[in-house]
């Protein structure tokens, strides 16, 4: 069966406290997912005091303050801090999202920071995405065409033809939306979940690309396309306002429209 | 612990080219049950007391008949359907997935057959 609920030795215990001193009058609470692998421990859920009045308004903000001041150990991915990179993708008060978009002040009360769901998890915050990585790569998100291209320039593209793909192309694989589908918990051995199919889509819809039928062919299955039941978790966590949801109907469409 | 590739993991999985058939299957049937339920709804719900002489002679018409094999055959194609997604989703044992989807066929088959076979017997019997 689908595993519905967490293993017992990933079961989260409350952990460490971290209070703020008492001089510090603009306090905010974090509690962050805390998972050591070279402890045989359960995960811990730590609480860290954050000063915000020396602090940034973002989750990511004080994220680092806490690693920097508080606690050295706390282990996150961030790189560009201003949504481009799509390393520091977490579930921030429930929601998958980019800890460095997601500003502290929205979040009510205790600011709960976990790792992206149903990943195996490194340390921390930090996901294993291998599995996510090698899906995106088995959808061949490269240009493949039999007509050389022309001696002197690029291939050109119409402004019209450009619209279609520069949705899908601003998608930065942060893995917020394939980890927020409940199909793509149950099944993502096979399932290729939102991301790897809105790229998938991203390359049929190019107009310079000539392998669009084998591109539909590879997903002509029940579970690599098909296991999307339109649940659309992917289109409301997604941070860049991308629609992999859309993407995926209409791969379902092309290839409806191809066989009827 | 596996010490396969995560790309190798993909290679034998490649399209079963069984995704379009189910889809569009599935949608169909969904819109042509929505006819047919209305249809059914209403039907039934001006058919007075349901005395027993009151629904053989509605089954008996034709139409009604006719009507109603259209609709178990559409609700039932339709749910097989749907509850074969539902095992797939959540069963991942191949064993147990392989038996139980089965059933759940052979279930959705019996069901069918029965049903038809009473509208037929019914209107095709003598006139009430």
């Amino acid at each position: 069966m689908a595993q519905f609920r967490l293993p017992a030795n990933s079961k989260i215990k409350p952990g460490k406290n971290y209070p703020a001193d008492n001089n510090v009058t603009n306090i905010r609470k974090f509690s962050v997912y805390r998972y050591d692998p070279d402890l045989t421990s359960n995960p811990t859920l730590d609480t860290y005091d954050v000063d915000m009045d020396t602090c940034g308004p973002m989750v990511l903000d004080a994220l680092i303050k806490i690693k920097n001041e508080i606690d050295p150990t706390l282990t996150f991915r961030r790189s560009c801090r201003e949504g481009i990179c799509g390393s520091c993708a977490m579930n921030i008060d429930g929601v998958n999202t980019l800890a460095c978009l997601k500003s502290a002040e929205k979040v009510g009360g205790v600011v709960k920071i976990y790792p992206l769901p149903h990943m195996p998890v490194v340390k921390d915050l930090v996901p294993d995405l291998t599995h996510f990585y090698a899906q995106y790569a088995s959808v061949k998100p490269w240009l493949e065409a039999n007509t050389p291209p022309p001696s002197d320039q690029e291939r050109l593209q119409s402004k019209e033809d450009q619209e279609q793909i520069n949705n899908p192309s601003a998608c930065i694989l942060c893995a917020c939306c394939s980890t927020a589908c409940p199909s793509y918990w149950w099944n993502s051995d096979r399932f290729l979940g939102p991301a790897a199919l809105l790229q998938a889509y991203r390359w049929i819809v190019d107009s310079r690309d000539e392998s669009t039928d084998e591109r539909l062919d590879s997903l002509e299955d029940s579970f690599k396309l098909y296991r999307c039941h339109t649940i659309l978790n992917c289109t409301q966590a997604c941070p860049k306002d991308l629609n992999p949801a859309k993407a995926i109907s209409e791969i379902k469409k092309l290839i409806a429209r191809r066989d009827h | 612990m596996s010490l396969i590739s995560s790309f190798n993991r993909f290679l034998g999985l490649d399209a079963a080219d069984k995704g379009v058939g189910h889809w569009w299957a599935q949608r169909l049937t969904a819109v042509a049950l929505v006819p047919l339920g209305l249809w059914v709804v209403f039907a039934f719900a001006s058919l007075g007391d349901f005395s027993y002489k009151l629904v053989v002679i509605f089954i008996q018409a034709p139409m009604n008949s006719a009507l109603l094999i259209l609709t178990l055959l559409m609700l039932s194609y339709h749910s097989k359907l749907g509850v074969q997604v539902v095992i797939e989703d959540y069963v991942h044992d191949t064993i147990l997935k392989s038996i139980i989807l089965i059933s759940a066929s052979f279930v959705h088959v019996v069901v069918v057959v029965v049903g038809v076979f009473s509208v037929l017997k019914i209107s095709l019997g003598t006139p009430g």
